[in-house]
């Protein structure tokens, strides 16, 4: 009898954290079933929520949950990219800086410094960034949270020696696909479809909402005409602003909208 | 509770305890929410300190709610955490509803509800089966437990599945969900779809009363029999409900108040070794959440889920920490049938919401997240635009009962353990306290000395 061919040698995964809400995480607890069927198909080799605690492993993907804001923040994902073959960010604040990095706006430090009663026990950066900021990233997964879809479709891909595929169309685009009733036209609605990337599956048009770009902007965007299409449907200056600041505000698309939105409207 | 690789004879691995100044450090606690660690030092025998670490970075939301409209405050505190968005988002919906004196009635008032159990299902499934459950079993993790108890981590996390589909029912989707507004819901769904999801519900019944059944056979640490000792036990308490949305904030010691009162009682104190605020129920460390809740309402659970309890021979109130796991199976039982009693006479109604006007004032709003009471207060002007807020999230209000028991329990199951089970049973007491990080550290609070 001859012997067997020796086993391709599994994936080995790492989910880190950083700061966030833990939200994305979910998107492989909430897997059920296919998360038993994941932990036989690759290794899991460090994902302190699920168990596994080895977090300078070497390892083929990292998948990264969070923002940048701390010091240590930063060393620590110096180390996971020098242990990682593909680095991918899990979500907005990975990708985008998250709804903490609200706090670029303002002298995060300053509240910190003045608010904390001990302030020297806090060790906290002046501003929050996405990794890309300090490190190569491989691929992006947007999304506030991103869903058990995109992360299998990651994953999958990846076992398959393909490039995972991004999504940069427009929510529109799910919208008119869905046969979605377009909020902004038919309601006055302030929607940011028409500069957000789809991958939600158009959740908030489809409850008969405005969506507030959770999944960051999309591939090609004419912020400048959507700001005054906002404006336009009554929202203030300000209000315009907000829109484009608030989850996914450190998208250099959105951040710039945001910044120019008294200009772009006036 | 059992250890990998324990020995029968624990004694021949004892080390003299007099003898050793040891130091146990676990920088990442795994199978909690967040990030956190443990510190202690143990000197001749004695516990000389021990430190729940929390260095979760803070992120400041108090703040940057400052400023947004109201109406934007459900999707943004939605963002503190994201196992247990619908608390959030009940409790600031409360708060600004009882500030602009809009009372959404009792539709709202019972689809709220359903929504709530969907994420009591979740979340204590996931905490049960994929946190805590392998510590029982002694398992690394779930996936580890699931290839000798397939039945059992399957059966958990389709409950688990069930509560996320309840969530989605409302939200579009789990985590962040999209469908609350303040005033009710962006949209209800059809009879069709409700009849469609009661009958999945009605499926799990059996599998959640038999997980009831089953936390309550697992093997409990009892130590000598006096050794636990009662503590504070905070909740709601409704007049004829088992609490969620409403009620009184009551403790075992007798306190019974309005949630508006919280403030007078509760204090927040910064320690150096915590991101997060130790929160002191007049001077003294309380629980909150899951055996709190049961503690002090169980009268108010329904027949099916008092029996089926009771057959299990716990008695309540039970002062065993490790009967967290229990507490919260009978919590997804009853969720469970609370759901499908509310979803039995499900109507869509021509507009899921109440208009609400904004105007100026404070108002307060407390709801049981699946860890425990989240209180929340927000000030806002005539527009409507939010001036101050302030979030008291469960385990910040836990944090220092979670020392004191793991000060006593390390204590009378013995300090003369070996490092190694020491380490695990101070991760274990901790996580029965189901700890979520990243909401514990959600925010500062202001102190500014003006001697």
């Amino acid at each position: 009898m001859n012997p067997r061919p020796p086993a391709a040698p599994r994936l080995r995964v790492a989910v880190h954290k950083f700061t966030s809400c833990d939200g994305c995480q979910l998107a492989f607890l909430n897997l059920g079933e296919q998360l038993l069927e994941l932990a036989e198909r690759v290794d899991l080799v460090h994902f302190a929520e699920a168990g596994p605690v080895d977090p300078d492993a070497a390892v083929d993907i990292a998948f990264v949950e969070g923002s940048i804001s701390t010091p240590e923040e930063v060393e620590r994902i110096g180390r996971i990219r020098r242990a990682s073959r593909y680095l991918i960010t899990l979500g907005a604040c990975a990708t985008a800086g998250g709804i903490q990095a609200l706090r670029n706006f303002a002298d995060g430090d300053a509240w910190l410094r003045s608010l904390y009663a001990r302030p020297e026990t806090i060790r906290s950066l002046a501003t929050v960034t996405p990794i890309a900021r300090h490190v190569k990233v491989d691929w992006e997964l947007w999304g506030c949270p991103v869903s058990g879809r995109q992360v299998l479709a990651a994953i999958t891909s990846l076992l398959a020696g393909v490039t995972p595929r991004a999504e940069e169309d427009k929510l529109c685009l799910a919208c008119k696909r869905g046969q979605a009733v377009c909020v902004m036209v038919a309601r006055g609605e302030p929607c940011m479809g028409p500069v957000t990337r789809t991958g939600c599956g158009a959740l908030c048009p489809r409850f008969g909402r405005a969506c507030y770009g959770c999944y960051g902007p999309a591939e090609n965007v004419n912020t400048r005409s959507h700001s005054r299409c906002l404006a336009g449907l009554g929202l203030a200056p300000e209000a315009v602003r907000a829109r484009y600041h608030f989850i996914t505000s450190q998208a250099p698309a959105f951040l710039a909208a945001g910044n120019s939105a008294q200009d772009d409207v006036t | 509770m059992k250890e990998k690789g324990e020995q029968g004879n624990e004694e021949g691995n004892e080390r003299m305890a007099d003898a050793r100044r040891l130091h146990i450090d676990v920088p990442v606690l795994a199978r909690v929410e967040g990030e956190g660690g443990l510190s202690l030092t143990i000197r001749d025998g004695e516990l000389e300190t021990l430190r729940l670490e929390i260095f979760e970075p803070p992120r400041l939301f108090e703040k940057f709610l400052e400023g947004r409209a109201m109406t934007e405050v459900p999707d943004i505190v939605a963002r503190i955490c994201g196992i247990c968005p619908v608390a959030y988002q009940m409790s600031a919906a409360h708060a600004l509803e009882s500030l602009c004196g809009c009372a959404p009635g009792p539709w709202v008032r019972a689809m709220r509800r359903l929504l709530y159990c969907g994420e009591w299902m979740e979340s204590h499934s996931l905490h049960i089966h994929l946190l805590a459950a392998p510590d029982f079993l002694a398992y690394p993790d779930a996936m580890a437990m699931a290839r000798d108890h397939p039945d059992i981590v399957r059966r958990g996390l389709r409950l688990q599945a069930l509560g996320n589909e309840i969530i989605r029912f409302w939200g579009g989707r789990s985590v962040h969900p999209v469908g609350v507004r303040l005033g009710g819901f962006h949209h209800a769904p059809g009879e069709a779809e409700a009849a469609a999801l009661r009958d999945r519900l009605c499926a799990a019944l059996a599998d959640a009363a038999a997980l009831v059944r089953w936390t309550a056979r697992l093997d409990f640490p009892q130590g000598p029999a006096e050794t636990w000792g009662d503590f504070t036990c905070v909740a709601l308490r409704h007049p004829d409900e088992y609490p969620m949305n409403e009620g009184r904030l009551v403790s075992s010691r007798g306190l019974e108040v309005d949630i508006e009162d919280f403030e007078r009682h509760v204090e927040e104190r910064q320690v150096p070794h915590s991101t997060a605020f130790h929160a002191l129920l007049d001077g003294e460390p309380y629980l909150v959440g899951p055996l709190a809740r049961l503690n002090l309402n169980h009268d108010r659970l329904p027949p099916a889920v008092r029996d089926n309890l009771a057959a299990c021979g716990i008695t309540l109130p039970s002062y065993n920490m490790f009967h967290s796991i229990i507490a919260r199976a009978v919590e997804i039982h009853y969720a469970l049938v609370e759901a499908t009693r509310i979803l039995s006479d499900y109507r869509r109604p021509p507009r899921p919401w109440a208009e609400i006007e904004p105007r100026a004032g404070t108002g307060v709003g407390c709801t049981e997240a699946p860890r425990g009471i989240l209180w929340h207060r927000y000030r806002t002007d005539e527009a409507g635009r939010i001036l101050a807020a302030r979030i008291v999230p469960p385990t910040s209000q836990n944090q220092a009962r979670i020392e004191q028991d793991l000060r006593e329990t390390l204590t009378r199951l013995g300090l003369a353990r070996s490092d190694e089970a020491l380490r695990h049973l101070g991760e274990c007491i901790i996580r029965n306290y189901d700890p979520c990080i990243s909401c514990a550290t959600h925010r500062i609070r202001v102190t500014i000395d003006r001697p």
